[in-house]
């Protein structure tokens, strides 16, 4: 290289001294075992565009971004399993200390006790909305999370069955069928009866071959699902309820695990974490306590030193694919460690109080734009029984009316016309950030799209 | 004795205290109660904790001031790929206009997200030597599975899927490679190391065979050995029918001087959190993209991203992929970083930093060896492997080094990894640490080699300067407390 690049230390006298220390005459001798037929030559160098300073990669960087529609230009009326939700500074804050962003998995607990016990916390903190005894500290998303609950499921029940609720997320069916297509069992979904699942069909296919029954809280159309009413469905079987919940929604309804979930995951991006374009969020996983030397991935464990103190380490890793190989549990290393520390600043700040009032708020927000909507005469599909996201119908194409209503200043919905089944069906969401001004005049506009 | 924090916000918290101020708003209550049954509204609120900002912020500092990171000093741990993780790509990342977007907003509105990841995918074709790429998978393991599962459907389409049931791994892969094989649904067959630490050409051909759907590899292999014989490797697995897997944890070692695509393997994952900069996180998130070579496309995770003159878009009918392997489109704030990196680097700069960390690796080698055993004779690319056999024998265990080092300010090495070499110490300098960095390191395991000799009491009591001591992991997992535990008198 011509010139020092600014990442890279090592100058060309350092170069030759350790040269000399290696006893070799030059780099290249370090390089001689690629075959060189393999090597990347003249012809088939790699090729990527000049290297940019700090300053022109900013300037380009800022370009990009600046293509993009966010939360800064537009009110956000979209959710469907991501959402536009407050995040105070100092989850940023906290998540920019280098000693938390910059390690890694806690190999060496002694020097890593501040991570192991903020995922211990975190651990603690899921539990307690979940209603469950022991949780992991994280997955890759909530998908992921499900899918790893479906492969539990299979394995402990020795079935391979999976029945899953049509008021699922569409991504959460399609990468629960990746996971079914890596360990080969079987995926069907139960329809919905009046905008929740059909209990009668369940009673009808729930038998010896079930595995899980998989049930998203609330369901994707924003309908909060009896799980009681399903646990009791299972009662003379071996099958697993699998609980995919919104974290958010759990400040204020009953948890899962009291309703009678064996195994409850989900993703923490409505609590503290950025939309992202839909990475990186983080996947979470609670089982019950019989449940816990099967669960995924790391899992943090409180313990004493040698002088009696306490302390935090990884903890069953028997379970883990770097002790246990194929037999592991699962194959997941690393996980979403920093997302989940995300999660336990915002929950840290929230708070017991203040988790039920953002949830409240969005619940509160949501049924006054459905309710503003049908006076308008704008047809409301969804019943009353939703959290903050309910679906209407629209009269024209979804995507023609989102692309109007992004002229006026909104992010509209998310058409589901092919999940729900009707034509121009669009799911509308309502968080707590959204001003009376953005809502009312969100509904005028989607008022007046129906009326062109 | 230092004094450190020492509580959890559990014992900490206080009722009344907040720290958040929610939006207003002037909108009606609306009760749950009137809505939905009783049974379904929560009975008791969890417990979460209840603090001052402030309070807050002091617990969090309290706890980093207890954690290391690539900041605190010098982390050294082998496969892992610890270099610096620049600033500016954190401040990127940051941008509204990458933050704060959704990924189901209208495509139109997403142009500049989806060029960004359109651009890196062309450069990880040049890095990688392939014809496709999909950022949809999480991290390395995700990549592993996913590209195993492309196999499988490749197998399938020829009408092979059932015959072709068995994935080979050397002994000295990571853990990541067989357990992912499995949650593909394949059965797994160890293939083992030769003297030289490598891939045994006359054991992998007596491996091989109709049943084989194919090796996976990391070049160069976890004991930093470039696996010299991979020409003729690649062309016993594809003369059996099986596909070559790419686990490009190790891709540090070989930027602009190979290709996995030269090399002849027809899948590979990179992990964007280690060849590519961006932060580990303590454990995540990373991002971990997969290519294939064209006759593979078909096969790719959907949805993918294609470009129609200016206009990127996404498409989802691909009959023969093997579906989404996670939501959206993969971790894309890591992404973000990771493109900003290479925009950074370009292709000189990324050459510079694989001569540069191998250069390190070799030099810590030459200095290193003397003191401990080293089981491998030949150069090593971007990291190495010490045993720690020598200093066994002084009753002084590689467990225990590892601790002493962290009194001297340092990480450790990855240990007792690889499985093939008794008491492994695996170390990858990575090429952002300087020259003096390096000497210190080694002066440090020099002298505790020293120690082990005469004072070994000093190591196998490490640490001595940390939050805690010796921790005991065996009670840990005997009696797993692993939620908090309300203590009685408190409550």
């Amino acid at each position: 290289m011509t010139e020092q690049h600014r990442y890279l230390p090592t100058t060309e006298q350092d170069r030759k001294e350790m040269l000399e220390t290696i006893g070799v005459s030059s780099i290249k001798d370090l390089f001689s075992d690629i075959p060189e037929s393999t090597r990347a030559t003249k012809n088939k160098a790699i090729e990527l565009e000049e290297a940019l300073s700090e300053q022109a990669l900013t300037t380009y960087m800022k370009q990009l971004a600046g293509k993009n529609t966010t939360t800064d230009t537009h009110a956000y009326f979209l959710g469907a399993g991501v959402y536009d939700h407050y995040v105070p500074s100092i989850v940023n804050h906290v998540l920019l200390r280098s000693e938390f962003m910059t390690a890694y998995t806690p190999y060496q607990p002694e020097a890593s006790q501040g991570e192991l016990q903020a995922l211990f916390e975190f651990q603690s903190m899921m539990c307690e909305l979940t209603g469950m005894d022991v949780a992991n500290s994280s997955l890759y998303d909530g998908f992921t999370s499900l899918g790893e609950a479906c492969n539990l499921a299979t394995s402990v029940t020795k079935k391979q069955q999976v029945l899953y609720s049509k008021g699922m997320h569409p991504q959460a069916k399609e990468v629960l069928k990746t996971y079914a297509y890596g360990m080969e069992y079987q995926v069907s979904e139960a329809p919905l009866e009046n905008q929740v699942t059909d209990l009668n069909w369940l009673k009808e296919n729930i038998n010896e071959e079930t595995a899980a029954v998989i049930i998203q809280y609330p369901n994707f159309f924003g309908n909060v699902e009896d799980l009681r009413a399903v646990k009791d469905l299972l009662a003379d079987s071996k099958a697993l309820l699998i609980v995919m919940a919104n974290p958010l929604a759990l400040a204020l309804l009953e948890s899962p695990g009291k309703l009678g979930a064996d195994i409850v995951v989900g993703d923490t991006q409505p609590i503290g974490l950025p939309m992202s374009y839909g990475g990186p969020h983080c996947g979470y996983f609670a089982v019950r306590k019989q449940y816990m030397r099967k669960v995924p991935s790391r899992i943090v464990g409180q313990t004493v030193d040698s002088d009696g103190k306490r302390g935090f380490v990884m903890t069953l890793q028997t379970r883990e694919q770097h002790i246990r190989r194929e037999k592991a549990t699962s194959n997941m290393s690393s996980n979403q460690a920093l997302t989940a520390l995300g999660t336990s600043v915002f929950l840290a700040a929230v708070g017991k109080q203040g988790l039920q009032d953002m949830a409240q708020q969005s619940v509160n927000h949501a049924h006054y734009v459905k309710h503003k909507l049908a006076e308008k005469g704008v047809t409301v599909l969804s019943n009353d029984s939703v959290f903050h996201e309910f679906v209407v119908q629209l009269s024209k194409p979804v995507s023609e009316v989102n692309d109007r209503l992004l002229e006026k200043g909104f992010v509209g919905g998310y058409d589901v016309s092919k999940e729900w089944g009707a034509d121009n069906a669009t799911l509308i969401c309502v968080t707590e950030k959204r001003t009376i001004e953005e809502m009312n005049s969100f509904v005028e506009a989607l008022a007046e799209e129906e009326n062109r | 004795m230092t004094v450190t924090y020492d509580h959890l916000l559990f014992e900490i918290s206080k009722k009344g205290r907040r720290a958040y101020s929610l939006p207003e708003s002037s909108v009606e209550k609306t009760e749950l109660a009137s809505v939905l049954p009783s049974h379904l509204l929560r009975e008791e609120p969890a417990e979460l904790p209840e603090l001052s900002e402030l309070q807050v912020m002091r617990h969090y500092t309290g706890l980093s001031n207890k954690n290391f990171g690539i900041e605190t000093g010098f982390y050294p741990l082998g496969s892992c790929t610890m270099k610096y993780n620049p600033k500016i790509n954190e401040d990127i990342a940051r941008y509204s206009g990458f933050a704060n977007i959704h990924p189901l907003q209208p495509e139109k509105s997403a142009q500049g997200a989806l060029q960004l990841m359109h651009q890196l995918e062309n450069s990880l074709k040049e890095v990688t030597g392939m014809d496709a790429i999909s950022l949809q998978p999480a991290a390395g393991a995700q990549g592993e599975w996913a590209g195993l599962l492309i196999f499988k459907a490749y197998h399938e389409a020829n009408g092979e899927g059932d015959q072709r049931r068995k994935i080979l791994v050397p002994d000295s892969a990571h853990g990541t490679n067989p357990a992912s094989a499995v949650v593909a649904g394949y059965d797994v067959v160890e293939i083992k190391s030769n003297e030289d630490g490598r891939v045994g050409v006359d054991a992998l051909k007596a491996a091989v065979g109709p049943d084989t759907a194919g090796l996976m590899l990391t070049n160069p292999n976890t004991l930093g050995l470039f696996e010299v014989d991979i020409v003729e490797i690649a062309e016993i697995v594809h003369e059996a029918g099986g596909l070559l897997y790419y686990d490009g944890a190790n891709a540090n070692a070989i930027l602009g001087k190979s290709t996995p695509g030269e090399m002849g393997f027809d899948v590979v994952h990179l992990n964007l959190h280690k060849t590519f900069s961006t932060p580990h996180g303590g454990g995540g998130p990373g991002s971990g993209p997969i290519g294939v070579k064209a006759y593979l496309t078909d096969f790719m995770p959907s949805p993918r991203i294609e470009k129609d003159g200016d206009y990127y878009k996404l498409t989802d009918n691909h009959p023969q992929s093997i579906g989404r392997v996670k939501g959206y489109y993969g971790n894309f704030g890591v992404n973000v970083r990771a493109y900003s990196y290479i925009r950074t680097m370009g292709a000189e700069g990324l050459q510079q930093v694989s001569e540069d960390a191998v250069l390190h690796a070799n030099y810590l080698r030459a200095r290193l060896s003397p003191y401990y055993d080293t089981p491998f004779s030949s150069h090593c690319k971007h990291e190495f492997v010490l045993s720690g056999n020598r200093q066994k024998k002084l009753g002084v265990r590689t467990a225990d080094i590892a601790k002493r080092l962290l009194d001297y300010g340092f990480y450790s090495p990855t240990v007792y990894f690889p499985l093939i070499v008794d008491e492994a110490l695996m170390i990858e300098p990575t090429e952002t640490e300087a020259k003096e960095t390096l000497d210190a390191f080694a002066d440090a395991l020099i002298e505790i080699a020293k120690d082990a000799e005469t004072n070994p009491e000093l190591v196998t009591g490490a640490p001595h300067t940390k939050a805690v001591k010796r921790l005991d992991e065996v009670t840990a997992a005997r009696k797993p407390i692993v939620i908090y535990q309300k203590a009685h008198d408190n409550s």
